[in-house]
């Protein structure tokens, strides 16, 4: 990357109050009051959002698609986690 | 992990591909599909950008305030696309000042259609209904393209656009029902950005290098050809509706086929302009740079004041 | 028809009118893709303003007139724009300061004109106040942006203000039109406009490290329709449809 260029931020927005903000893309800002303003004119022209983070891209710990099955895979073996693994007989309602 | 050779590696990708089952930026991906899909995003987004000057061209002359703001608006847009089209491309290693200076040197190339100049009013017309219906036709299909960071870009730019085409049909409808002047702008619009439309779906079928492996890549999901016939098919009635002519004299419906046949593309034409020979060409490619080179000052200046302001907050 | 009313009305109007066609005329040319598209947004705001505005001033005139009709069918003489608003954009620095002395007048006028008596006015000034707090955080920033930032561009944003100086003073320009209107409670007292736009102006420029010229020489003229020479080329080009094809709806 160029030095002369301003980093990348990821942008977050909450499009409603009751939401979570939601990632929707990324720009490029000199700093985070900057990031803000310009994902306020970038990402909510169509009043998208009422609430907005920004993360410098660098700043963003991703997981390895690679290391997938070792890190998501466990959890599909524990159907027993989920609600529809247990009979309920006929009759009985709210449970 | 264990040790999967590249045959295995590209074959399970092709199998996710026809699972329709997206692709997302650290997933494993062939180098081909890598360079591939950062020549066609980044040539989208300088596309978007270079499509702001064209219209930009008439903004300080919009014939009235809503017209003005419109039209602001609309060119807003384009770069929010480019912005976002960038953006796209980031997640794949590209870097956007370096896919800026490929488009500066000539290296990365961008729509022919904005090699052409706006000479009215009308152009505004003509460019909205002609040039963004083509691109919506263009960009629809790729809502659906397996590379997830672009197909989801491409929904937003379908979303926003739609208010694009509407506004430059509405503008040719005003002037094809106007006085004699206002009806003969609106012609003279048509005959010249008939042609370089559908020159924007690119090279015939069978002349077109990268479709079939970006087919199977689901990268492409209809062909040139296809997509031109679609605009067409589309455009023709709604000419007719306003009382406008197309400047084809070898426009016909073909009742067997249910599709209208147009007349000869003028290849020749369309190949000056992608190699740089358009009347525009380096109008809008120097520009371009100009704009880049004047905001250097500004740019340096900010990174100083970020790096002034992060030093005094930790000291 | 109440000629000062009218007269009010079209300064405001005319200022938001005319910042916002020099503004776009950077669509397409910022520094960063970004401040394009932040740019606009500032013009479509004000460009929003000069359509209500001019179109209050149409129907308190009472001629059948409409807002377009003012704002492009008038001639030089008629508009009655600050001076500071017509000033060419010069480069991204000289714009943003423009922009910034602006902004900070336009701020505490459109805070005091909620409780105009016209209703129109204080409806108008209210959505636009809105408007008008985030474009002055946003020149503020970059007025503080460029002052600290490098050599250069502190240079060449002191130069701006050296150069933008001289047009600040009408900003607080008063005549009789002002003191009819505040009579009648169109508009609000604003005898501290100067103290709370030095005060507001200050702080920001410390912040920027820039210095107010000492060269105190005043223009104005532009709420008399003595204007500069750069406003009859806005003119021609903004007007040239309207004049060339005269009676046409587009």
């Amino acid at each position: 990357m160029s030095s002369k260029e301003w980093p990348l931020w990821e942008v977050f927005i909450r499009s409603k109050q009751g939401l979570n903000h939601k990632h929707v893309g990324s720009l490029r800002a000199a700093d985070a009051e900057m990031a803000l303003e310009n994902a306020r004119d970038v990402y909510t022209r169509r009043s998208e959002g009422i609430s907005i983070w920004v993360v410098e891209s660098n700043n963003v710990f991703a997981s390895d698609p690679s290391e997938s099955q070792e890190f998501f895979e466990p959890a599909d073996s524990k159907i027993y986690r989920h609600p529809t693994f247990y009979d309920v007989p006929d009759g009985i309602s709210h449970m | 992990m264990k040790e999967v050779n590249i045959t295995e590696l590209e074959r399970m990708f092709q199998e996710k591909i026809d699972q329709d089952i997206k692709i997302e930026p650290k997933d494993w991906m062939p180098d081909d599909y890598r360079e591939t899909l950062i020549r066609q995003i980044s040539q989208h987004a300088h596309s978007e950008i270079v499509g702001m000057l064209p219209e930009g061209n008439w903004i300080t002359r919009a014939p009235n305030l809503r017209r003005k703001a419109v039209l602001l608006a609309k060119v807003q847009d384009e770069a929010g696309h480019g912005l976002y089209l960038y953006s796209a491309a980031e997640t794949l290693g590209a870097d956007r000042e370096d896919t800026i200076d490929d488009l500066h040197s000539g290296k990365a190339k961008y729509s022919s259609i904005f090699n052409y100049p706006t000479l009215t009013w009308a152009d505004m017309g003509a460019i909205g209904w002609l040039v963004d219906g083509a691109a919506i036709m263009n960009q629809v299909p790729i809502c659906r393209c397996s590379y997830g960071p672009y197909a989801r870009a491409m929904v937003r730019v379908c979303k926003e656009e739609s208010f694009h085409q509407r506004q430059g049909f509405e503008i040719m409808m005003t002037l094809a029902k106007g006085s004699p002047e206002q009806k003969a702008m609106a012609q003279d619009a048509l005959n010249r950005f008939w042609w370089p439309a559908l020159m924007m779906f690119g090279p015939s079928d069978g002349e077109s290098k990268h479709t079939a492996q970006s087919m199977k890549w689901k990268i492409k999901r209809s062909t040139n050809d296809e997509l031109r016939q679609q605009f067409v098919d589309v455009t023709v009635p709604q000419a007719e509706m306003i009382g406008l002519t197309l400047p084809d004299a070898d426009l016909s419906f073909n009742e067997a086929t249910g599709h209208y046949e147009y007349g000869e593309i003028n290849w020749a034409e369309f190949w000056e302009v992608v190699k740089g020979n358009g009347p525009c060409n380096k109008d809008r490619i120097d520009t371009r740079r100009k704009a880049k080179e004047e905001g250097q000052w500004v740019r340096e200046a900010a990174t100083a004041f970020a790096q002034k302001r992060a030093a005094r907050k930790s000291a | 028809m109440n000629q000062a009313h009218v007269e009010f009305v079209l300064r405001i109007a005319d200022d938001s009118l005319i910042l916002g066609h020099r503004l776009s005329e950077w669509c397409g040319h910022g520094p960063v893709l970004e401040e394009d598209i932040a740019m606009t947004n500032i013009a479509l705001d004000l460009i929003g303003q000069a359509t209500s505005l001019l179109n209050h001033a149409a129907t308190l005139q009472g001629e059948g007139k409409t807002g377009d009709d003012l704002a492009f069918l008038r001639f030089d003489r008629e508009y009655r724009n600050l001076l500071l608003v017509e000033q060419p954009n010069g480069d991204f620095g000289m714009t943003m300061m423009r922009q910034f002395l602006f902004d900070a007048y336009r701020t505490i006028l459109f805070e005091r004109m909620q409780s105009s008596s016209d209703e129109m006015i204080a409806a108008i000034a209210e959505k636009s106040l809105k408007e008008t707090k985030y474009h002055l955080k946003h020149s503020s920033e970059w007025v503080i942006r460029l002052g600290d930032g490098t050599e250069e561009s502190h240079a060449r944003i002191q130069e701006s203000l050296n150069t933008l100086w001289r047009y600040a003073n009408e900003l607080f320009y008063t005549d009789a039109v002002d003191d009819e209107m505040r009579n009648a409670g169109i508009l609000p007292d604003l005898s501290d406009l100067r103290q709370q736009w030095e005060n507001t102006v200050n702080h920001v420029f410390q912040e920027a490290t820039l210095t107010i010229p000492s060269n105190n020489w005043k223009q104005e003229g532009g709420r008399k329709g003595m204007h500069s020479e750069h406003l009859g080329y806005i003119l021609a080009e903004m007007q040239y449809m309207q004049r060339a094809y005269p009676n046409m709806e587009w």
